[in-house]
This record gives C-alpha cells, sequence and structure tokens, in this order.
C-alpha cells in the first residue's frame, strides 16, 4: 500500500481531536504518563467550551503543578506554597462575575496549606478546587505527602508509611464534605478514557455551578498517579493506583447537590 | 466646603481613610494593638458605602496572601496587624515583592521578640526596612507621627506602592495606633470602575481577552539568568524610589546637635527639642518620613555642619546603624532608647543628649 503524506492526512474531514486554544503549545514539563497533564487538559476544554477564558482567573500552586500558568492560555496568578485557596477567596469576592479556580497538589492542599483549604471551603467561597491527589509530593522528589498510604514508600518513609510513627493518612475530601460550605465534592481519576470523560463532566459541573451564584465551594479531587515518584512505569503506576490508591480513595460524587 | 475634623484614634483613622480612598478590600486578623481596624470597618459596612470588601481571615498567613490575590487582579487591596503577625505575614509581603504587586500593610508594633508585650515599641525598624521577608527586596516604608498622617498615608500609600509596583508598609507603634487626635477627613472617592484597573494596571489578572497575552503573576524563575535580570530590574526600581524620600526638619538651622527620630519617638523629641532649647542647647529634629527610602542625603547633609546626632527610637538602636551609614562617620552618632513597651519621657531625652553626645 502506498504511504499516506502528511497533507494526504491533515484534512478538516479526517480531525478527530483537536488541542484546544487554551493550551499553550509550550511542551509540558511533566513526566510522560503523569496524570497532570490530562487534568490541565480537560480543565482547559472545559472553560473553552464554554466560553470561559475572558471570564477565568486560575491559581497555580507549589508543586509539579506550578509551571500550570506556562501551560494554560488563561489569566493565572501564582501562589505561595498552600495558600492557593487564599488567593482565590479575594480573586472572587473582588471579581464575583469572573470564574475562579484553584489547582492543588496534595502537599499544598492537604498539609501546608490545609488551614486555607478549610475555612475557604468552610465559609463557602464560590470557586472551584481542582485537587490532584497523587499520594506523594512530586516536585520535591518523592517525599511523604498527608495522603500516602499506609505501608507506602516515599523518600521520607523508605520502609514504608508506618502509622504508629507518621501519622495517618488524610482524607481530607471526606473532611471538607461535611463542611457547610461544601456545595459539590467529588473525586475522579483520568486514567483510562472512560474515567477522563467522566472527570472531564465533573469540572463541567462545577463551572456551571458558579455561574452567577453563591452556592458554595465546589472540589473536585483527581486521583492520580505520580510513576516518578512512585518509582514506577506509567503502565504500573495506573495499575498500582487501581489496586492501592482507589480502595482508600473510592472514585464518585462525595457530596452532591440536593 | 468646611472641613470635616473629627476625633479618631489611629487605628481608626486609618480604617475611614481606607474606605474614603476608595480602597477595594481589606483581609485581616486580630491582634492587639490593632483589632480598632477591622472593627472599626466592619461597623461601617463598608461593603454598602463603597462595595469595598472586608474579611476577617483565619490567621495573617491568609491574609496576606488573600492581599496578593486581591492585587494580582489590580485592586487596591490591604491589610493590618502587629509585630507577631506581621512577622507571619512575611513569606507573603516576599512574594509580593517578587510578583511585583501594590498593597498596603500597616503595622501597629508591639514589643518583642516573640508574643513580648502590647505595649508600643519601634522594635521592628529592621525588618521594616531592610526586607523582612526572603530574598533581595525593599520596600515603601512610611513611619506616620500623628493620627492624621495615618490617615494621609493611605492615599499616599497606595500611590507610591502602585507607581513602583512593591507593597507600602506603614510602620506606626502602639502610642500612634491607639492615642485619639483631630483628623481632618477628605471627601470620599468612587472605587476604581473595572476598566479604570484595566488602564491602570495593564499587567493584573482580570481575564483573558482577545486583545492581549494572557497576563500571568507570579515571583518564580527558575532559569538563574531571568531572576538575576528580574533582580536587577527590582534593584533598579528601588534606586528610582529615591527620588519620593520625606523627611521633616525642624530647627535644624541654627542646630549644634539633631535628635533623628520617627514615628511616635519624634513627638517625644518635639517636646525634648523645646526642655533642651530653653537650657540654651541648640537641638534640631530631624524625622525620617519614609523609612525606605532612607534620608541619606539629607542626613549626609547634616553630618558636616552638627557635632553630633541622637537617635532616638524604642528599640535597642535600630535606625542609629543607618544614620552612621548615612552620615559616613563624619559626626558622633549615638542611640538612646527604652525597649519593651516603656515610652522614654522628653527629659531622659535631654539627659541622653547632654550625657552622650554633649558631655561624651
Ligand atoms: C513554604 C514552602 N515549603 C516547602 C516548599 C517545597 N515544596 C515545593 S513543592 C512541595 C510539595 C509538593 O507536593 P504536592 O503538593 O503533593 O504536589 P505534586 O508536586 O505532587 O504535584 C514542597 C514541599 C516550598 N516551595 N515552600
Ligand atoms: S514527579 Fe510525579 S507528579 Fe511530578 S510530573 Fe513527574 S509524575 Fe507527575
Amino acid at each position: 500500500m502506498a504511504e499516506l503524506t502528511f497533507d494526504q492526512i491533515a484534512k478538516e474531514e479526517n480531525l478527530v481531536y483537536k488541542k484546544t486554544s487554551l493550551l499553550t503549545d509550550k511542551a509540558m514539563s511533566y513526566c510522560p504518563g503523569c496524570g497532570h497533564g490530562t487534568a490541565h487538559r480537560i480543565l482547559m476544554e472545559v472553560i473553552d467550551e464554554m466560553g470561559y477564558q475572558d471570564k477565568t482567573i486560575g491559581v497555580a500552586p507549589v508543586g509539579c503543578s506550578v509551571l500550570a500558568y506556562e501551560f494554560m492560555n488563561i489569566d493565572v496568578q501564582q501562589a505561595a506554597h498552600g495558600r492557593a485557596p487564599a488567593l482565590a477567596t479575594a480573586i472572587k469576592r473582588l471579581n464575583p462575575n469572573h470564574f475562579v479556580f484553584t489547582y492543588q497538589g496534595d502537599g499544598d492542599l492537604a498539609a501546608i496549606g490545609t488551614a486555607e483549604t478549610i475555612h475557604s471551603i468552610n465559609r463557602g467561597e464560590n470557586f472551584l478546587i481542582v485537587f490532584i491527589n497523587n499520594g506523594i509530593y512530586g516536585m520535591t522528589g518523592g517525599q511523604m505527602a498527608p495522603t500516602t498510604l499506609p505501608n507506602m514508600k516515599a523518600s521520607t518513609c523508605p520502609y514504608g508509611r508506618d502509622t504508629s510513627i507518621m501519622g495517618n493518612p488524610l482524607k481530607i475530601t471526606e473532611l471538607i464534605a461535611t463542611l457547610p460550605g461544601a456545595y459539590y465534592v467529588t473525586r475522579q481519576s483520568v486514567h483510562t478514557p472512560a474515567a477522563v470523560r467522566k472527570a472531564k463532566k465533573a469540572l463541567k459541573n462545577a463551572f456551571d455551578y458558579q455561574l452567577n451564584r453563591k452556592l458554595g465551594t465546589c472540589f473536585v479531587e483527581i486521583v492520580s498517579n505520580c510513576n516518578s515518584g512512585w518509582k514506577m512505569t506509567p503502565v504500573q503506576a495506573n495499575k498500582w493506583m487501581e489496586e492501592n490508591m482507589f480502595p482508600f480513595y473510592p472514585l464518585g460524587d462525595i457530596k452532591v447537590p440536593q | 466646603m468646611a472641613k470635616e475634623l473629627r476625633l479618631m484614634k489611629g487605628n481608626e483613622a486609618i480604617a475611614e481613610a481606607a474606605i474614603r480612598a476608595g480602597a477595594d478590600g481589606y483581609f485581616g486578623y486580630p491582634i492587639t494593638p490593632q483589632s480598632e481596624v477591622l472593627e472599626y470597618l466592619m461597623a461601617q459596612k463598608p461593603y454598602e458605602r463603597t462595595g469595598m470588601v472586608v474579611l476577617q481571615a483565619e490567621s495573617e498567613v491568609a491574609a496576606i496572601n488573600m492581599v496578593y490575590g486581591g492585587a494580582a487582579c489590580g485592586k487596591k487591596v490591604m491589610t493590618s496587624s502587629s509585630s507577631p503577625g506581621i512577622s507571619l505575614k512575611q513569606e507573603g509581603i516576599s512574594y509580593m515583592a517578587g510578583a511585583e504587586l501594590p498593597c498596603l500593610i500597616l503595622n501597629v508594633v508591639r514589643g518583642g521578640p516573640g508574643l513580648g508585650t502590647i505595649q508600643p515599641s519601634q522594635s521592628d525598624y529592621n525588618q521594616s526596612v531592610k526586607g523582612g521577608g526572603h530574598g533581595d527586596y525593599k520596600l515603601v516604608v512610611l513611619a506616620p507621627a500623628s493620627v492624621q498622617e495615618m490617615y494621609d498615608f493611605v492615599e499616599k500609600g497606595f500611590a507610591l506602592s502602585f507607581k513602583y509596583r512593591t507593597p507600602c508598609l506603614v510602620l506606626a507603634d502602639g502610642i500612634i495606633g491607639q492615642m485619639m487626635e483631630k483628623v481632618e477627613l477628605s471627601d470620599e472617592k468612587p472605587r476604581w470602575t473595572q476598566e479604570e484597573v484595566i488602564k491602570n494596571s495593564p499587567w493584573a489578572t482580570t481575564g483573558k481577552t482577545a486583545n492581549r497575552e494572557r497576563n500571568i503573576i507570579t515571583s518564580l524563575n527558575l532559569e538563574s539568568s531571568v531572576q538575576e535580570e528580574h533582580n536587577i530590574h527590582l534593584q533598579k526600581k528601588y534606586k528610582k524610589m529615591e527620588e519620593d524620600v520625606m523627611c521633616e526638619e525642624l530647627n535644624c538651622d541654627d542646630a549644634e546637635y539633631l535628635f533623628v527620630a520617627f514615628g511616635s519617638a519624634s513627638r517625644i523629641c518635639q517636646k525634648a527639642m523645646d526642655v533642651a532649647r530653653a537650657k540654651g542647647i541648640k537641638v534640631g529634629l530631624v524625622r525620617p518620613i519614609t523609612l525606605s527610602p532612607f534620608p541619606n542625603k539629607i542626613l549626609r547633609k547634616y553630618a558636616d555642619k552638627v557635632k553630633g546626632m541622637l537617635s532616638v527610637e524604642m528599640n535597642a538602636g535600630q535606625m542609629v546603624e543607618d544614620i552612621r551609614l548615612a552620615t559616613q562617620f563624619r559626626t558622633k552618632v549615638e542611640h538612646f532608647g527604652r525597649m519593651g513597651g516603656i515610652i522614654p519621657t522628653p527629659s531622659e531625652v535631654v539627659q541622653a543628649l547632654e550625657q552622650k553626645i554633649i558631655g561624651g
């Protein structure tokens, strides 16, 4: 069979998928196979599809996604470690008609920033928190996170997390779901096409709830992999996540609007 | 139109000034001796008067980061605290200096270290003028010496912080915050419209529109060469700030000696100056109003004219080092101060002048 040239393939009628213009062309700094990239993509697709680019202000954390603003073609503020919800509180209160989201890892959101997370949600701040839970500190080289599983290895618990010494993993999502200010709380993943579709729907819901309403905080957790920190291949990491992370952090809605 | 005069505490004056200056947001956390700022604002319901947002945060850390978020949207935002709370804010202040964000921060200083005392002090001078948090940066630091200046420095402070895109710190102390004086109020100005915000701060995150690139607010530069370029840019800006030095010179023309003092200590020195002059000692007063930028040139000018300078501070001797640098050791410079929340008396100050400068 004769080989097709690029020009013969790259035709409008053959287009099945197009990168949203809300993702920049900058090569992502994430490790191959990491869930951060997919989470960025669906978040930007939702904002694009809803036509909210000019009304959205994002807040990037300190963590592997500290450079999220390099990849997202929207206005972004980069916050100090853990403080993204404090920034978002002021952004939203001073710009009530804008869409505001934070994008945070587990160390950022559930360790150093626990107070900001809990209090902003308890006040019912009307923004979206996207929480990437990979059970480890990716950026700093794989140290123990508040969400590291019992017996799971990390560089600061090289023999596995001994809960009698290091304390227990924090189920922050279940915890914040009990707060009256939390409006929509759900736990998703992005490791299969079906999971990606569900997670994207959850993000869409969250933006929809934020639209001109003061309903409360929307919280979308994405249980994700950190193949580098877990010292696995991407395929192994996804399998390990299904077998170990999901039983401890079960996927699905935790609090849905009545 | 008749002047609007009111008897107010310093802490109330700064709060009223914020509303009237068209501030968009205040984020704070209670701590003595400055809690009246938040209390006054809440009682005034500025969200009804001007639409200003006022929020009691869960901590000083959250408050300064709320200020970051608001400032990065191009809004006029502020916070206030006292020494221990200001220490907690330092990371956020450093981030704001790095990201070049304007804002107003009030420190109503109390004695330290640690929880210290709730009584007035000037022991946060070094922290305020030398950076305070991590990294090479400077703030604009204004030192009010009256309740009127607490009021006036809100507008002045916002203007300077937007001019230089760096936080402005108003360094007061428990005396200025708590004492009541007559204040002349200005008319209420409307808050900036969103169009004005975008015009005044085209760099702000206001939502990416089709006609501009996205706006990013960050203090991160992973590339060392880019970070150094940024550092050089910041240093140039700090140098340029010197054109906005403010300083009061009282009875300096014929002075043989000088008191150098800021804030409350300068008020005590005014009285001490009268006492000393009655005794025939020709002493003047130089009062730095901007502590950063520091009035180096003005002090240098007097270094060859006077026989000595006494830095009067409510601390162990912090500004005295900057005076010695400014005067390049061309005249005798000594420090007199009380610590722990003790307020020096005018006669103590005169005695120190006689012993440390004239007799010494
Ligand atoms: C005040 C402060 N403390 C510590 C750090 C170092 N630090 C950077 S990222 C990070 C942890 C990030 O982990 P996580 O939030 O789980 O995000 P991930 O990298 O896994 O996506 C830490 C401890 C910092 N930047 N600032
Ligand atoms: S270190 Fe982990 S979280 Fe960070 S980019 Fe790599 S895989 Fe992703």
